[in-house]
């Protein structure tokens, strides 16, 4: 059995699909747009070596707006933990104590997760639309004519108004995490606690929150890391118009390869997304780390 | 007691409030892509449709040749789960079952496939899979869609793969089966639980995608549902019903699998986010 176990051919052709696929796609790549970001490359013809001229370029370059791209995902994060997060937190509590249907209204909440970016997105195109869509014959119907806008035309809700679905499709997602989580919190907590005499509001606070911590991690990264990324929703909404008001890196980087073949910089670009996405996981790691961690880390000192 | 059944009230009352925040557009969708434009546009926005114009599904599917895009979309999922469900039993199986230094390095090395964002390859992907001319084919979707769907396959493997006790493996042994005998008689048979999970896990990356989806696909022989009903939309700017239909043919084989999957969708939705 052992002396099975322990061959070194069969282990290198059970393991040769994976790691070929894994290292030819996914790996090997990252590197390779590390190399190709320090070059002026159009695809197809030579590649002039500039060194770290895309990257300079890109942040000091008014006409390319890197700066203003990142900001508005940067903006688009914050929402996702201020308020996105908050709201799915809010449900997950509800929901987990214990309440008739909660499960039908988790499955009714965590649908549009699986929905098709472009379907939610063309849909909101719609609701959005400004002479038919819902939310201006509302408005109309309701008598705040003056509130009816080109929401996704002008400048000034473009950016709201493009931040509202990816807000509204991904709010089931954490909330799902959340209520898994709390639904593991042991129920000898929640009595203790009571017996003491918690009422719902203190044993959220000081039972159910702090033991799913490691969950709010995960959703603070994935909500940060989403928002950095985030493509689909923008691309099929306004790609970035009304006047780039609405461009986020994602969009930036698609349109410096495929209408401005600038490799290199579309290169740049994703490399920076992935540092940055990296950069910030470990960040928020460290805010959400526990206080026993800390304790130690000054006992050491 | 009565203030605690009066607080229960209001939370229901936020419950369905958000019930119907969700809900609405799916509605939403489903009623427009049976009306027509002047019912749309005013004189039934939201109600149930008066007339139910099936013609939009009609036209959908020749003029907007939604039929194809859904074929298409259906045999890149269904390569693409063979090749993650293969890859990941077999990686998994060198994982757990043998023994050999670095495997634990091995394996977090596939974790880091859960953290990389599926942008990061772009560029250079886009160059190999050019250089193999292989832009508008089927295969310029399922290779990155597998490597991208791999990590979480390998994740769920371990996860029941452990969970089969080694001494199946050493009656098989004994009765003289060789190690891919114990793999494909024992190992795969049992792993159905495991298939199901993957499964539904890769065919909801590769249905919805678009990034990719939009760029390694240019004619509309190869085009997938997604980029299909981005397409449509440009071509029926002026009749929504026609965008409709096209979105619920794009939409209801997620929602059906849902409907009767809803739980193991979610555990798989959980186990990605518990360990990556």
């Amino acid at each position: 059995m052992t002396k099975l176990y322990s061959n070194k051919v069969n282990i290198f052709l059970f393991i040769l699909p994976a790691l070929l696929l894994f290292f030819l796609i996914l790996v090997a790549p990252i590197f390779v747009s590390g190399y190709y970001s320090l070059f002026d490359w159009n695809g197809f013809g030579e590649k002039t070596y500039i060194g770290f001229e895309n990257y300079r370029e890109l942040f000091t370059s008014n006409s390319i707006g890197f700066t203003k791209a990142l900001g508005n995902s940067l903006l688009l994060a914050l929402f996702s933990v201020f308020v996105q997060l908050p709201i799915s937190l809010g449900f997950a509590l509800l929901l987990g104590k214990g309440r008739k249907g909660e499960r039908a209204f988790l499955s009714i909440y965590f649908a549009p997760v699986l929905i098709s970016t472009v379907v939610i997105g063309q849909l909101w195109l719609k609701i959005y639309n400004p002479s038919y869509g819902i939310l201006n014959v509302v408005l109309r119907a309701i008598g705040l004519e003056s509130w009816a806008k080109i929401w996704l035309g002008e400048v000034e809700t473009a950016l709201g108004a493009a931040f509202i679905p990816t807000l509204w499709q991904y709010v089931g997602y954490h909330m799902l995490l959340m209520y898994a989580a709390i639904k593991s919190v042991p129920t000898e907590y929640r009595e203790a606690a009571m017996i003491d005499g918690a009422n719902e509001g203190q044993i959220n606070r000081y039972i159910v929150i702090p033991y799913i911590k490691p969950i709010l991690k995960v959703c603070t990264i994935f909500a940060v890391t989403g928002s950095l990324k985030s493509f689909d929703l923008i691309y099929v909404l306004t790609n970035g118009a009304p006047l780039h008001s609405t461009e986020v890196p994602s969009t930036l980087m698609i349109s410096m390869l495929f209408l401005r073949n600038r490799y290199g910089m579309g290169s740049t670009i994703a490399l920076l997304l992935i540092v940055l996405c990296f950069a910030f996981a470990l960040i928020i790691g460290y805010i959400f780390r526990n206080k026993e961690d800390y304790q130690r880390e000054k006992i050491k000192r | 007691m009565k203030r605690l059944k009066g607080k229960e009230c209001l939370v229901y009352a936020i419950f369905g409030i958000w019930a119907l925040i969700n809900l609405f557009p799916v509605y939403w969708m489903f009623t427009f892509s049976l009306k027509s434009n002047e019912e749309i546009f005013g004189a039934n926005v939201a109600g149930l449709p008066n007339d139910w114009l099936w013609s939009n599904y009609t036209r959908a599917v020749t003029t907007g040749d939604m039929g194809r895009y859904f074929i298409n979309s259906t045999i890149i999922a269904v390569a693409t789960i063979i090749i993650v469900l293969f890859a990941s039993m077999m990686a998994t199986f060198a994982l757990t079952r043998f023994m050999w230094k670095g495997q634990k390095k091995m394996n977090s090395f596939f974790m880091l496939g859960l953290t990389i964002p599926i942008h990061a390859a772009i560029v250079p992907i886009y160059v190999i899979i050019s250089r193999l001319h292989l832009i508008n084919t089927y295969w310029a979707l399922i290779i990155p869609y597998a490597a991208f769907s791999l990590a979480m396959g390998i994740l769920i493997c371990t996860g029941f793969m452990t969970e089969l006790p080694i001494e199946l493996d050493e009656a098989a042994c004994l009765d003289g089966c060789g190690t891919w005998g114990i793999f494909f008689r024992i190992i795969v048979p049992l792993m159905k639980p495991a298939v199901a999970a993957i499964s539904i896990y890769t065919f909801l990356q590769c249905w919805n995608e678009l990034m990719f989806a939009t760029i390694f696909i240019s004619d509309g022989v190869h085009r997938t549902l997604p980029v299909g009903v981005q397409a449509l939309a440009g071509q029926f700017m002026k009749e929504w019903g026609p965008i409709g239909a096209a979105m619920v043919l794009a939409t209801f084989p997620t929602l059906l699998a849902y409907l009767f999957l809803s739980r193991k969708i979610q555990d798989s939705f959980i186990a990605g986010a518990v360990k990556g």
